[in-house]
């Protein structure tokens, strides 16, 4: 009775059990990946080759890139469908200061501050004004599409520096291209940003209830305001290595990647209704769509059949755990 | 008039208003009539689009795919067209409903059956669909001098002066304003947009009625189909693509919220107008047609704003009855 009670041990984060880790969303996306890539090497002969490969990573860094910040801000409960339209607009200006003689650094710099800019855009009309985001980001899909589509019409900007080239289709080391260092480094960062900061608590905690965040101090606009210019700053370093790797600008350049971006966010386990979600995911879930549109591309499938497989594959994974719960009878 | 000016359709409508006003003013030409009917009549796909939009939106629920399912109803019914021109018409748009129909409740079935967001069920059929109308027509277009001359003609017809394609949008028009206005399935699709949990204690089938919602969408994207061909005369994979957005653009347009249980038959059919009058007058007063998206997007954005603040001032005033009352 008269004993004070031990202080008790209060974890940071639950244990948990094994087999939670082995049903996991994250084991699931896996066994997928590993499936994909033995059926790939079985269907292909040219598919166990370090270049092929290299050259697979090709297809989803640059979409895995703008994922990443998508991941974050659908976490927190928002959405940006503008993102493929800013890539738009960035290469646009970029292809403008081409014309004016601007030099590689130049170049850059333009593509990531218009990205910032636009997605700084996007996060003041949402948190300013109250605005649900889905239709604010159609609006300025719309705008920033349409601002690239007047100033170049049915042009394209061509002529860009040959030291430009180096961001989209240079190698830091024998196959290891650029494009993807800056995935697995930006993978890592945003990896720690939302899993081991007090910043990462916070957009989830914004996502599950955002009255409950603000009220426990969490500024809730500022830290949408945020992800808004992280997912505009990814789109526009996006456009900068897009418009590396093409060599050219048009305005219909990345036409429909803020789809596929989003399917890559939402195949990685991030739920579309906020909350929940982990980099590990969204980064296998790259590598899955990767892995299904260039093995079947070796196979010489066309790029509108494979879509089929991806939207299968976005609705079949989705199903699966809710199908396999209700089957064990669970809730 | 201060209760007419509380309605949002009053101020879009006086908005068109100023928009004709200010196009006349550089083409004089514009306000005709007979212009006027010719703009209803390029704009009538996208009304019919909008208000099959709208049900879906007032549910809190969005369609993505509808596009994508034009573009495969369309091909069908262009390809059964050429392949046995002796199909008559009206059959071939009774097949266009019907697979619209089963195509909208692949989406109603995963919404309701399997609790997947709207959202992602129909970025995935949107991708589907599409790659659908490729695997069925094997890449191939289905052009103008395939397509039986009724096929084409029909929407031409012209009916008291005015073409079929116009008399079926109206006719669309008052079926949507009669299942909005005068049917329990209307009031239980505003409902459910209203507060879902209230509405099942309220003793509606929320999952059932999303799950009609999505046919109902995907038979307006069914006929849409047709009618798409039938008017630009190609079937392609390519037809229709992206325009699931200027659909919901429409809607936005209109007044009709994206968190769902506000709007009306009437905003969704202004909404559809404001963009056909938008892009029917770019060229006559001399803009280039790249400006059109743009401004497009400009508007939806302005009108988001706009009603945002109407929305909460609403909300205001429904209190103060309920408090009075």
């Amino acid at each position: 009775m008269t004993d004070t009670p031990a202080p008790r041990h209060i974890p940071d984060r639950l244990d948990k059990p094994l087999s939670s880790a082995i049903f996991s969303w994250e084991a699931l996306l896996v066994v997928v990946a590993v499936a994909i890539f033995a059926v790939n090497s079985f269907a292909s002969p040219y598919f166990l080759d370090p270049w092929s490969l290299s050259d697979l990573t090709f297809n989803f860094t640059e979409k895995a890139l703008i994922a990443f910040a998508m991941a974050l801000l659908i976490i927190s409960g928002e959405i940006d469908l503008s993102v493929a339209a800013i890539i738009a607009l960035a290469s646009t200006m970029m292809g403008m200061a081409v014309q004016a003689g601007a030099g590689t650094p130049v170049l850059v710099a333009i593509g990531i501050l218009v990205g910032l800019g636009c997605g700084a855009f996007n996060g003041l009309l949402v948190t300013r004004l109250g605005l649900p985001s889905i239709v604010v980001t159609i609006g300025t899909m719309s705008l920033f599409r349409g601002i690239a589509f007047i100033i170049l019409g049915d042009q394209a900007y061509k002529g860009y520096p040959a030291s430009f080239a180096f961001f989209g289709q240079g190698y830091v080391w024998w196959v290891v291209s650029f494009e993807l260092v800056l995935f697995l480094v930006a993978a890592i960062i945003y990896w720690f940003v939302l899993h081991r900061t007090s910043f990462g608590r916070r957009v989830f905690a914004i996502g599950n209830n955002p009255i409950a965040a603000q009220f426990s101090g969490v500024r809730v606009d500022r830290i949408k305001f945020i992800l808004f210019c992280l997912t505009g700053l990814m789109s526009g370093i996006a456009s900068v290595l897009i418009t590396s790797r093409l060599g050219s600008t048009r305005p219909s350049i990345a036409q429909g990647y803020e789809l596929e971006a989003i399917t890559m966010v939402v195949l990685g386990g991030v739920s579309i209704l906020g909350g929940a979600g982990s980099i590990l995911g969204v980064v296998l879930a790259a590598f899955i769509m990767g892995l299904v549109t260039f093995g079947l591309g070796l196979l010489n499938v066309p790029g509108i059949v494979m879509s089929i497989f991806i939207g299968l594959l976005l609705i079949i994974v989705i199903a699966l755990p809710i199908l396999w719960r209700r089957l064990r009878g669970g809730r | 008039m201060k209760n007419l000016l509380r309605y949002r359709e009053i101020w879009l409508l006086a908005a068109i208003a100023v928009l004709i006003g200010l196009i006349s003013m550089r083409f004089p030409g514009f306000a005709d009539p007979a212009n006027l009917r010719q703009v209803f009549n390029d704009t009538s796909i996208l009304m019919i689009l909008a208000l099959g939009q709208m049900v879906v939106i007032l549910t809190r629920s969005i369609d993505l795919s509808m596009a994508s399912n034009l573009c495969f109803t369309g091909m069908v019914v262009a390809m059964l067209n050429a392949a046995y021109p002796a199909i008559p018409i009206p059959l071939l748009i009774v097949v266009a409903l019907l697979v619209g129909l089963v195509l909208g409740a692949i989406n109603g079935f995963l919404v309701w059956r399997l609790n997947i967001p709207s959202i992602v069920v129909t970025l995935g059929t949107l991708t589907i669909y599409r790659g659908a109308t490729f695997v069925i027509s094997g890449g191939a277009w289905v052009n103008a001098d395939q397509m039986s001359p009724a096929f084409i003609g029909l929407q031409r017809a012209a009916f008291l002066g005015i073409p079929v394609l116009s008399w079926i949008a109206l006719l669309v028009i008052a079926l949507f304003f009669l299942l909005m206005t005068r049917t329990a399935l209307g009031r239980s699709i505003y409902a459910i947009g209203v507060n879902p949990t209230a509405s099942v204690y309220a003793g509606i089938d929320v999952g059932r009625t999303k799950f009609i919602v999505f046919c109902i969408s995907g038979m307006i994207g069914g006929l849409a189909g047709y009618l798409w061909i039938s008017r630009y005369v190609i079937a392609s994979v390519e037809v229709a693509n992206g325009y699931e957005l200027n659909i919901i653009a429409a809607c936005v347009i209109g007044g009709i919220s994206i968190a769902g249980g506000i709007g009306s038959v009437g905003g969704a059919v202004l909404g559809a107008l404001f963009l056909g009058i938008i892009s029917n007058a770019l060229p006559v007063i001399n803009i280039s047609p790249f400006w059109q998206m743009a401004i497009s997007g400009s508007a939806i954005i302005l009108a988001v704003v706009l009603n945002a603040r109407g929305e909460r001032r609403q909300g205001r005033i429904i209190l103060k009855k309920a408090e009075a009352a």
